[in-house]
């Protein structure tokens, strides 16, 4: 813990004496806690992002090979776990390796195979079953919120819809699994919602900065392009995986005139910049985002310099979280590649994301609207509660 | 107006005014409390002072006077402050004669006084109605609070409201002309009585009279009349809200001047028709009353069984504020306890109580207020002849001003009484009295138990994710909540420090200090002057709150903003406990407005220092005023968080969770 008053750094003397071996342990082991650690989420995430890009299908194999290699040995969940929940996490990796499928889709792709799977003759059952799913899979990649997101979503779903109290267990579960497999597609369909309530923001002649790969700003921006708009973007480079590069890639495909960053000159660049374009990995209650590594000092620098900054995600990302600064989340940890050799003492900072408060956020495009950051937990309370 | 009676009511009015002479110079009618400062010379010849507003009115309005007004013996109302026990040294000692019987039966009995009170209307046609001025004053007050009522009459009256009133009329009329008899005498000994008695129906009449008086009257009494209206007007805006209701079947030649605003029912008829005003009452948010009003609050003065005396010295922008010296009535009370029935002794206990400071903390006196009108509502016997919703209202209404009288309400403790209120009118019409009582009683339980027990836990789990381990919480002032927070997170074992942040004069952190040095927590504690200093090495604030408002606005203990500002300042996440049950759907802007003023000894005197010499001649001092705020306002971008029992919410949130869950105390 960083402290700044000198009270402290006696404090911390004291402690280190008195306690030493646990605070050690601590400090030690936080940055090399195990090599397991990584982040599934991010891991996909930079699976898809191979995938989006042209030659996707070779990627996507080296992908699915490459995660599923790595995963197996982490679920420690699993191994205690029946065999049906472990048949869960297969599902849902096995969804998941989809590109364009959506973490959240994949989630509720997988329960709704639970459901399927389920033996379970009263909605009870099936409702403990399914919970004890989510359950898994949440506690299986914390890191993820569109996972955790996703499950909460379908379990309100099957708990609260009223309607299927009226009609008997069979039809009801038929009737669930309607509903999963229409999430797929709704969550499809607030991509180009949310590329169709944008375009109204982009006007001729502007520039736009984009952080990022986002499926969702990939699309605002194809449609923008294909409505004709004239529009330059910048794009940050997205060290570590490079997602700026892929973007770059794939706009200048569309013809749109393109600018490569370093994510270190986003604050040099800015004076020429109209608004800044960003997806999200979760929006939470606060209405603030929870995004790439990077999103936060972007959005500082274009508050400062008043820019606006719109974020586009679909409410399926909502998120019942609340966090008050950057280290009061579950941290997603990412491989992090420098070139060159670290030397062993050198701690690496290999947060995979960051969480931008509302206050510098100007507006959400979502599948329920253009909205300002204080409406997210409007919804979110009338979602959960 | 009156097209049937317009030849006949002409001449009278002028036989009247002929027979008034000088002495009948119109003057605005008043009813109210007048009687005590009357002259009693005035009293035997209540006929005579008739002429004054009768004069006024007939000129305008062909209803007109009648000799059936001299019949009318002055009657005197108690004052409506229902259950205090000083009823009788305030009222005037005039019996109370037929008609106020009338009155009573009728505000007891609806449907009995359209049928009743029929053959009078076909008298009206016939013989010489009663006096004008009572016509319009009754129409007025029955307007002004009855409007189902009024509205049923005058369906049922072929002529119109006014017709119909005379039916009606109030008691107090007689006595108003009265009033304004020994005013146009002695020029208005009473005029701020006199607001109180303008009463809204009359007000396109009036104006007319008045505007008739424009050639009769005199400078002086034109004048006369303006400031009575002025004075009607202050009390008016007073409950404007609750008269603001457009009055059925008024005479519309003109629209009403802005200046007559929605005028006040008369007290006198209010206290007649006290189910009736109470039902209607409690559609209408509590308002503040505002203590700079000299006659509201002379009025409220006489009614309230706390006998206070007023702090000398004011602080100019908290004059609006009830500021009383400390100390002096508590013995006085208490050695009422046993002579008192008109309020229940548990509820009469808990005033007490908040009057002494022996509870303090918005939950407990919220729990005890509420414990006490559980025990109050078990003992409670349904008068003969009266229904239970009303005169169980009536009773609570009773009880709470008594508890205003010791301590200004919480937000919360409104909050809370607004729910009783409305479980009281939700109550089934065929549900018997035992059976109403305890399904109150139970629902009361239920309210303490899931809005303020369960609430509490539930935040606790909430805010105990937000501690980690390392860190350092600054508290101030002491909230049970955050109590719970720290004692709770200390159990699982986090690894935390507590910094206390307390201010004089009360001192509440050093209660919470103890309670968790002694359960063994790492404590620090300072007094806010050192909070600038102190904050740098804090990693997250915990506030409790007495109320949010809906923009976002924390009111809670005095020294609260400066706490969170500073916080914000170092840029340290400001997490607020607070139950549902104390948001708001008011809008606060400053901290002046709604707020309470403590003892200004207290801030005065130092303890440990013997300065008694020294305070004595500060007490004297005319350019020293003590003010001792109980709470200010953060504004909401002071705070990054709001744990309450729906989970963590930014402060934006507010009105979704007032809206969304608490829409059933919001309407009605």
């Amino acid at each position: 813990m960083w402290r700044r008053s000198a009270s402290f750094i006696l404090d911390d003397e004291r402690r280190r004496t008195s306690n030493s071996p646990p605070m050690a342990d601590n400090t030690t082991r936080a940055p090399f806690q195990n090599p397991d650690a990584i982040s599934a989420y991010y891991q996909t995430r930079a699976a898809h992002h191979g995938v989006i890009t042209s030659d996707w299908l070779a990627q996507a194999q080296a992908a699915v090979g490459g995660v599923s290699g790595e995963e197996h040995p982490d679920s420690s969940v699993a191994e205690l776990g029946k065999e049906k929940t472990f048949n869960v996490i297969e599902e849902f990796n096995g969804w998941r390796k989809q590109p364009d499928l959506a973490e959240a889709v994949a989630a509720i792709r997988a329960l709704a195979a639970v459901i399927r799977a389920s033996e379970a003759s009263t909605m009870m059952e099936l409702e403990i079953e399914l919970k004890k799913a989510s359950d898994t899979l949440k506690s299986w990649d914390k890191t993820s919120i569109s996972l955790t997101a996703g499950c909460d979503l379908f379990i309100r779903y099957v708990t609260r819809t009223s309607a299927l109290e009226y009609e008997d267990f069979n039809s009801a579960k038929s009737r669930l699994l309607e509903r999963a497999e229409k999430f797929g597609e709704i969550s499809c369909k607030a991509r180009k919602i949310i590329a169709m309530l944008s375009q109204d923001f982009i006007f001729d002649g502007c520039t736009i900065l984009v952080h990022g790969l986002s499926r969702v700003v990939l699309e605002i921006l194809k449609t923008a392009a294909q409505n004709n708009k004239l529009f330059r973007v910048l794009c940050t480079e997205g060290r570590p995986d490079g997602t700026g590069v892929l973007l770059s890639n794939e706009l200048s495909k569309l013809d749109i005139p393109v600018k490569l960053l370093l994510d270190s000159a986003v604050a040099y660049s800015m004076d020429e910049v109209d608004m800044v374009f960003v997806g999200a990995d979760g929006v939470v209650e606060s209405g603030g985002i929870i995004n790439m590594m990077g999103t936060y000092q972007i959005a500082l620098v274009a508050h400062s310099m008043n820019k606006p900054v719109y974020v586009a995600a679909e409410s399926y990302k909502f998120a019942r979280l609340y966090p008050l600064d950057q280290k009061d989340m579950a941290p997603a940890l990412r491989p992090i590649e420098f070139g060159v050799k670290i030397p062993v003492k050198v701690e690496v900072e290999r947060s995979a994301r960051d969480y931008t408060p509302p206050q510098y956020l100007t507006l959400l495009f979502t599948d329920l609207g253009v909205l300002s950051p204080s409406v997210v937990s409007d919804e979110l309370i009338q979602l959960y509660l | 107006m009156d097209p049937r009676r317009g030849p006949l009511a002409v001449p009278k009015v002028r036989r009247v005014d002929a027979a008034a002479g000088p002495l009948a110079v119109p003057k605005v009618r008043r009813v109210g409390f007048f009687t005590s400062i009357e002259p009693s010379p005035e009293t035997p010849r209540p006929n005579r002072s008739l002429s004054g507003p009768a004069e006024a009115i007939t000129s305008s309005s062909p209803l007109s006077d009648s000799p059936s007004g001299q019949f009318i013996s002055p009657v005197q109302i108690p004052p409506s402050r229902h259950h205090s026990d000083n009823l009788a040294s305030r009222a005037a000692p005039v019996p109370v004669p037929g008609p106020s019987a009338f009155r009573r039966q009728l505000a007891n009995d609806r449907t009995l006084h359209v049928g009743s009170y029929n053959p009078v209307d076909s008298l009206l046609g016939t013989s010489p109605p009663s006096s004008n001025g009572e016509v319009s004053e009754d129409s007025g007050s029955l307007f002004g609070f009855q409007r189902s009522d009024s509205a049923k009459l005058s369906a049922s009256f072929p002529n119109g409201g006014f017709d119909m009133t005379v039916a009606v009329r109030a008691p107090g009329e007689s006595e108003a002309k009265v009033a304004t008899a020994s005013t146009s005498d002695g020029r208005k000994k009473n005029v701020e009585a006199s607001g109180e008695s303008e009463s809204v129906a009359t007000k396109p009449r009036k104006e007319k009279e008045t505007k008739s008086l424009k050639e009769k009257t005199s400078k002086a009494e034109r004048r006369a009349i303006q400031e009575a209206q002025r004075a009607a007007k202050g009390e008016g805006s007073k409950r404007a809200g609750e008269s603001s209701r457009p009055k059925p079947s008024k005479p519309a030649k003109q629209p009403p001047p802005k200046k007559e605003a929605p005028q006040v029912t008369s007290s006198v008829s209010e206290k007649r028709a006290v189910s009736v005003e109470k039902e209607r009452r409690m559609d209408v948010p509590q308002t503040q009353m505002q203590y700079d009003d000299k006659s509201r609050v002379d009025k409220a003065k006489r009614r309230s069984v706390v006998e206070q005396t007023e702090s000398k010295n004011k602080v100019e922008l908290f004059l609006h504020l009830p500021q009383y010296e400390r100390g002096n009535q508590l013995p006085n009370l208490s050695s009422n306890i046993f002579t008192l029935d008109t309020i229940h002794h548990a509820v009469y206990k808990v005033g007490l109580q908040h009057l002494a400071g022996d509870i303090a903390g918005d939950n407990a006196r919220c729990i005890a207020m509420l414990h006490a009108f559980q025990e109050a509502i078990n003992d409670y016997t349904t008068p003969p002849m009266k229904d239970l919703t009303m005169d169980l209202t009536a009773k609570i209404n009773g009880y709470v001003s008594f508890l205003i009288e010791c301590r200004p309400l919480s937000m919360s403790m409104g909050n809370a009484i607004r729910f009783l209120k409305n479980q009281i009118r939700k109550l089934p019409v065929d549900l018997s009295e035992p059976e109403a009582k305890a399904s109150l009683c139970s629902e009361i339980g239920r309210f303490i138990d899931e809005k303020i027990l369960l609430a509490d836990k539930v935040i606790v789990q909430h805010a105990v994710t937000k501690i980690r381990d390392g860190e350092v919480l600054l508290t101030y002032g002491f909230s049970c909540v955050v109590e719970m927070i720290l004692l709770y997170a200390h159990e699982i074992g986090r690894k935390f420090r507590v910094v206390i942040v307390d201010s004089r004069p009360n001192l509440e952190g050093q209660k919470l200090l103890r309670r968790l040095v002694t359960r063994g927590l790492d404590c620090t504690y300072t007094h806010i002057n050192a909070v600038s200093y102190i904050m740098g090495e804090v990693t997250r604030v915990f506030l409790g709150a007495s109320s949010i408002f809906s923009n976002g606005t924390l009111y809670s203990k005095v020294g609260t903003a400066c706490v969170a500002m500073v916080a914000n300042a170092f840029s340290v996440p400001v997490i607020v406990c607070c139950e549902a049950y104390k948001f708001h759907e008011r809008v606060l802007l400053d901290s002046i407005c709604s707020n309470e003023l403590g003892d200004p000894d207290a801030i005065a005197n130092v303890p440990l220092r013997n300065n008694k010499k020294h305070s004595k001649t500060m007490d004297n001092n005319k350019n020293l005023q003590f003010l001792n705020l109980m709470y200010d306002s953060t504004p909401a971008e002071y705070i990054s968080m709001i744990v309450t029992d729906y989970g963590m919410i930014p402060p934006t949130s507010i009105p979704v969770i007032v809206r969304e869950y608490r829409r059933e105390d919001l309407l009605l």
